[in-house]
């Protein structure tokens, strides 16, 4: 794959708010204007690619232009200004089983369909039998879809609109349909749809399925594009601009929190020595100071790690790992011990929290709480965030190992 | 222009959205498509019995084809012009009865307006065939001018898509497109020679003289479209012979402007339909 799957160029949308339409011909006469209205952007001159073969996600608020984004990569709306070029075959699933006709059997209706959609009989023909499969409405194909449960009729939808196999799929929160075993149906064929290599544009409130679909993301606000990088970085960015309590201390660390616990400092330490370098591969032990303002039980301390693109690599608290804390008061010091810290070389951020025994009330949550470099260590390996240590051995030896 | 190269690139839409239409059309009904045929024989029932029997409107014999059967006479005006109502009356609603599809999937908007035309274009062959057979029966030649008649049908039936796209813009504007257009084409009926011959309309005419200058109302009636057609399909279908030139030119121009006004209307409106929905 070359080239980027879609290149938005300054792409501007406007839309009318109508204060007093005329939808009638006597309101036209009446007032002798069309109509009374106000302008606004819904994009404003929002411009990136979308490299082929990757999966994109568009964040926002509600109302923040990512929706309107979509549909005009999906050429049901048309820009104001600027172009959106595609490169590829597209197919969008904005609603599944648009255009059902619910008199016609469900055979006539993938049919219909299918054509709405952009394939060719032929191809319907041939991939009749795995649209109806993957449906799992192999029994009432035949019967009118008006007689399908709301769930059949989803699958349906679904099922002919993801066999339209495009290059460049665009999907609009569709994915909370259909029941928990369908929806596993789809993650499936959205995983199969990355590994070969298609281009994916999502949008979702769903941030977690952002971090972990998506390769790149953009976050819109108010119609304009206020980030656009590796998706993790964009979600935490958009995550933190979201807490309306977040603030930077003094010392330059990014926190938020209710503040009856706090947490003054993190270190790392090698050999009961605090470092600023770390080997790779090597023990270390992150230590949390943190003081009480007053007494609190049973709370949760977490620690995590980012690498210096915004990818989050790791996370750890302690109600999960086990080790309770019946109450703090005062100041105190935790530590995490690490044996074996198995990251590339490269730079690190540690972000440190304490929340309550419900992980819901953060106390205080510190983003940059520490940074460190890993150093190269005794392993080498060629790329990625961690290290595994993998081993090589021959099995067969046909060739000339 | 777009609007034809859209039509073409999707044809095979065109042809699912039709058979849509009319499958589901009468589905859940007993008679199923020969609803098709049972409404214009009702209508030629009941204008047969009020127009020939109780006000006694006379054509002229079919000549040279010698027929003589007011009914048959009604329908060769009759079908034509139910098809023409037929186009306008689905094709105006076409976008506005499939917003939610507008709105959520891309394809050429054009095929809505079209596949209705076609759909109707279906059922009015069926009623062609019937009525061509019957006049074989009663002793017309309608077989040798067939060909002829395909075309004619060719050409009303783009006429009526060129206007029906127009009114299905319209209609997504102005709501009220609907309900107007039920009494125009009430209006339009009845200015058109389906239920009695044009010849009563020039006696009238010449009695009152010009109305303008040289204009009389004759030559304004001559004006509407749907009065041509009927003259044609009469020529062809009643009278067995060949319709007058100027009928011709008249239904070609007529064609030929709504069909340029219809895809220029549609295709400055196509791509804001999902917003004006």
């Amino acid at each position: 794959m070359n080239g980027p799957a879609i290149e938005v160029d300054h792409l501007a949308k406007r839309f009318r708010v109508y204060h007093e339409r005329n939808q009638t011909l006597k309101a036209a006469f009446m007032r002798r204007r069309r109509a009374l209205y106000e302008e606004f952007w819904a994009l404003d001159d929002v411009s990136f690619d979308i490299p082929a073969g990757t999966s994109f996600g568009l964040v926002g608020d509600n109302g923040s232009g990512k929706s309107t984004l979509l549909k005009t990569l999906a050429k049901i709306l048309f820009p104001d200004r600027g172009a959106v070029r595609v490169n590829g075959r597209m197919a969008a699933l904005l609603e599944v089983g648009s255009g059902f006709h619910p008199e016609l059997s469900g055979r006539d209706n993938v049919y219909l369909n299918g054509s709405i959609l952009g394939m060719s009989r032929a191809e319907i023909d041939r991939k009749f039998d795995d649209i109806v499969q993957f449906s799992g409405v192999e029994p009432f194909i035949d019967q009118p879809v008006k007689n399908y449960s709301s769930g059949m009729y989803v699958r349906l939808g679904f099922s002919v609109a993801i066999h339209v196999d495009p290059e460049i799929l665009l999907v609009d929160e569709v994915l909370s349909v259909g029941d928990a075993a369908f929806q596993q149906q789809c993650a499936e064929k959205f995983a199969q749809f990355r590994r070969d290599g298609r281009t994916v544009v999502v949008v979702t409130h769903d941030m977690s399925a952002v971090r972990t679909m998506c390769d790149h993301a953009a976050w819109l606000s108010h119609g304009k594009l206020v980030e656009l990088g590796p998706a993790a970085l964009v979600v935490e960015r958009y995550r933190d601009a979201t807490r309306s309590d977040q603030y930077v201390d003094p010392e330059g660390h990014v926190r938020w929190g209710s503040g009856e616990a706090v947490v003054d400092r993190v270190e790392l330490l090698h050999d009961d020595r605090p470092v600023a370098d770390v080997a790779a591969g090597g023990d270390v032990t992150i230590r949390l100071h943190y003081t009480a303002k007053e007494p609190i039980d049973h709370p949760v301390f977490g620690l995590a790690i980012e690498a210096a693109d915004g990818a989050y690599l790791w996370a750890n608290n302690t109600r999960d790992t086990g080790f309770a804390i019946p109450r703090i008061d005062g100041s105190g010091v935790v530590e995490c011990r690490v044996p074996r810290l198995a990251f590339q070389p490269g730079g690190y951020t540690v972000l440190a929290s304490v929340v309550d025994s419900s992980t819901t009330r953060v106390f205080d949550y510190v983003r940059n709480a520490a940074d460190f470099r890993v150093v190269q260590g005794s392993v080498t390996e060629s790329g990625g965030y961690v290290q595994l240590d993998g081993a090589w051995r021959a099995v067969s030896s046909d060739g000339v190992l | 222009m777009s609007v034809f190269t859209d039509l073409v690139s999707s044809r095979e839409l065109l042809s699912n959205l039709t058979s849509r239409e009319v499958k589901g059309k009468y589905k859940r009904t007993l008679l199923g498509q020969l609803w098709s045929l049972i409404n214009p024989l009702a209508q030629m029932l009941i204008f047969t019995a009020v127009f020939s029997f109780v006000i006694r409107v006379q054509p002229d014999k079919g000549s040279p084809s010698g027929l003589d059967v007011f009914a048959l006479w009604l329908m060769c005006g009759l079908l034509p012009w139910n098809f023409f109502a037929n186009v306008l009356g689905g094709g105006m609603g076409s976008l506005v009865s499939s917003e939610n599809l507008i709105k959520k999937v891309y394809f050429p908007r054009v095929v809505l307006p079209v596949s209705n035309a076609a759909s109707i274009v279906v059922t009015w062959l069926g009623e062609m065939v019937v009525l061509i057979v019957a006049l074989a029966i009663f002793g017309g030649q309608p077989w040798k001018w067939l060909p002829l008649v395909v075309v004619v049908m060719a050409v009303e039936a783009v006429f009526a898509t060129g206007v029906s796209l127009t009114l299905s813009i319209a209609n997504v504007y102005f709501r009220d497109v609907q309900y107007l257009i039920g009494i125009v084409l009430q209006a339009w009926f009845y200015l058109t020679p389906i239920v009695y011959p044009p010849h009563l309309v020039q006696t009238q005419s010449d009695k009152f003289g010009p109305l303008v200058g040289n204009v009389t109302a004759w030559d304004i009636y001559q004006l509407n479209p749907l009065t041509q057609f009927a003259d044609v399909f009469r020529k062809l279908l009643y009278d067995n012979t060949w319709p007058s030139l100027s009928s011709i030119i008249a239904i070609v121009c007529w064609t030929v402007a709504a069909v340029v006004i219809g895809a220029w209307v549609f295709a400055r409106n196509e791509k804001r339909l999902a917003e004006a929905l």
